[in-house]
């Protein structure tokens, strides 16, 4: 005769857990978003901090890969300049399905202060942009509450459904 | 209290228009007046020609013909002591006179004096390289050509420096326009997604100080934020900041302050 009555139903009543593929799939991917290194100016030290033990990324699962085929998540973190256009596309191209952006600091929303002929106004005119974070430069919290955000729109999508493409802009 | 002036439109209002504007210059010396730099002008009178030669802020500053630079350059550094050139580019003053100005900036250690060599070339003449004398002027010579289209003959490695090789125009040049002609407007988007596209991107938003805080297509209120396209005409909820959402992840109970107790008798 069983001594305490397990609710097996019940969400937490150990040992089982009911849930959906989907939910498996997507609490997956948003805990282990690796995040391709793309320091571009000053931005980039303030991603290396929140990289770095005193802000410490790893608790989210967000490792910095140095290789797009290993990342899911481009986070531009400044300058981007229109001679380095077509190798931020390229890289883009290159990294796996699903994949995610965050653009970081006002230069890569908009170009910033960089209204010249050689900064790309935005780097959402070369690849499409999930999330926009402000700031010149945002502090390592703006980035780590923009990773909550987005492991939030992931846990949102279906995730079976092929990638939708994107709109670009 | 300060008074209090209308902030609306900072932003179209241009603080600074007058691109052309030249500082006045600060008085000329003779070079009598200096005797270590009067003995290297007249070692530099006896073989070249002089256009014009001054002391200004402590440095001499001497003008040649173009035709002369390697040969006047040769002479400072291998038999007056200028063992240094720390700086060279060009001045464009194609609007005034239609030629660029080369200048060289010289420093000598053992004399401790600085000489500035200038000459002046038209738009399309090109100029002597004096990267063999001075392994720095590799760089600079192509930042020159980079920045004002100015070609230097002789140079070992005679490409563009910081823009793109297939770029056109060249940005130092005073009829360039800051934001860009019409070929740097949409470089990124003919280079990448080819001419076609141009009409899908749409042209460049130059105001990076736009904000819409009812298009909910590209900015989001922090701690409001919504969907993407939703009409907030009406107001938007607030969105608290926290890392789980309702019903979030599986497995992870999230905190819930209302059911919990709040411990103030640390003896209990
Ligand atoms: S937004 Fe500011 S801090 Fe970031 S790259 Fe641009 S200038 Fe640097």
């Amino acid at each position: 005769m069983a001594q305490h009555q397990v609710n097996y139903l019940k969400d937490g009543g150990l040992p089982v857990a009911l849930t959906t593929i989907d939910k498996v799939v997507n609490w997956g991917r948003s805990n282990s978003l690796w995040a391709l290194t793309y320091g571009l100016a000053c931005c980039g030290i303030e991603m290396m901090a929140s990289g770095a033990s005193r802000y410490d990324f790893d608790r989210f699962g967000t490792i910095f890969r140095a290789s797009p085929r290993q990342a899911e998540l481009m986070i531009v973190a400044g300058t981007l300049t229109k001679k380095h256009a077509e190798f931020i596309r390229r890289l883009y191209d290159q990294m796996t399905e699903p994949k995610w952006v965050i653009s970081m600091g006002s230069c890569a929303n908009t170009g910033g202060m960089f209204n010249t002929y050689a900064t790309v106004q935005g780097v959402d005119r070369v690849i499409p942009v999930d999330l926009y974070l402000p700031g010149c430069a945002p502090r390592p919290e703006t980035l780590q509450y923009g990773v909550m955000m987005l492991q939030q729109k992931i846990r949102r999508e279906s995730a079976s459904r092929a990638q939708k493409p994107k709109r670009l802009l | 209290m300060r008074a209090y002036t209308p902030k609306d439109n900072v932003q179209a209002k241009p603080y600074y228009t007058d691109r052309f504007w030249v500082a006045p210059q600060v008085a000329k010396h003779d070079v009598s007046s200096d005797a270590v730099f009067e003995s290297d002008l007249n070692a530099l009178k006896s073989k070249f020609e002089i256009l014009d030669a001054y002391i200004q802020v402590e440095q001499m500053v001497v003008v040649i013909n173009a035709a002369d630079n390697f040969a006047v350059l040769d002479m400072l550094k291998n038999s007056l002591q200028y063992n240094q050139l720390s700086e060279m580019s060009a001045i464009d003053w194609l609007a005034k006179e239609g030629k660029f100005e080369i200048f060289y900036q010289m420093l000598s250690m053992s004399k401790r004096k600085r000489l500035r060599i200038k000459c002046k070339i038209d738009e399309k003449e090109s100029i002597q390289s004096v990267e063999k004398l001075f392994r720095c002027a590799d760089w600079s010579e192509r930042e020159m050509y980079d920045m004002f289209g100015v070609v230097v003959n002789n140079h070992p490695f005679m490409k563009r420096i910081l823009m793109p090789d297939d770029w056109e125009g060249f940005p130092l040049r005073k009829t360039y326009p800051l934001q860009g002609d019409e070929f740097a407007a949409w470089y990124e988007v003919d280079k990448i997604f080819g001419k076609e596209a141009r009409e899908i991107i749409g042209p460049e938003n130059r105001d990076p100080a736009r904000i819409d805080r009812y298009d909910t297509e590209r900015f989001a209120r922090l701690g409001h934020e919504v969907p993407r396209g939703v009409d907030i005409t009406n107001g938007e909820p607030d969105t608290p900041l926290v890392y789980q959402e309702k019903n979030g992840a599986f497995l992870i109970t999230k905190f819930d302050p209302e059911t919990s107790v709040t411990i103030t008798d640390r003896n209990r």
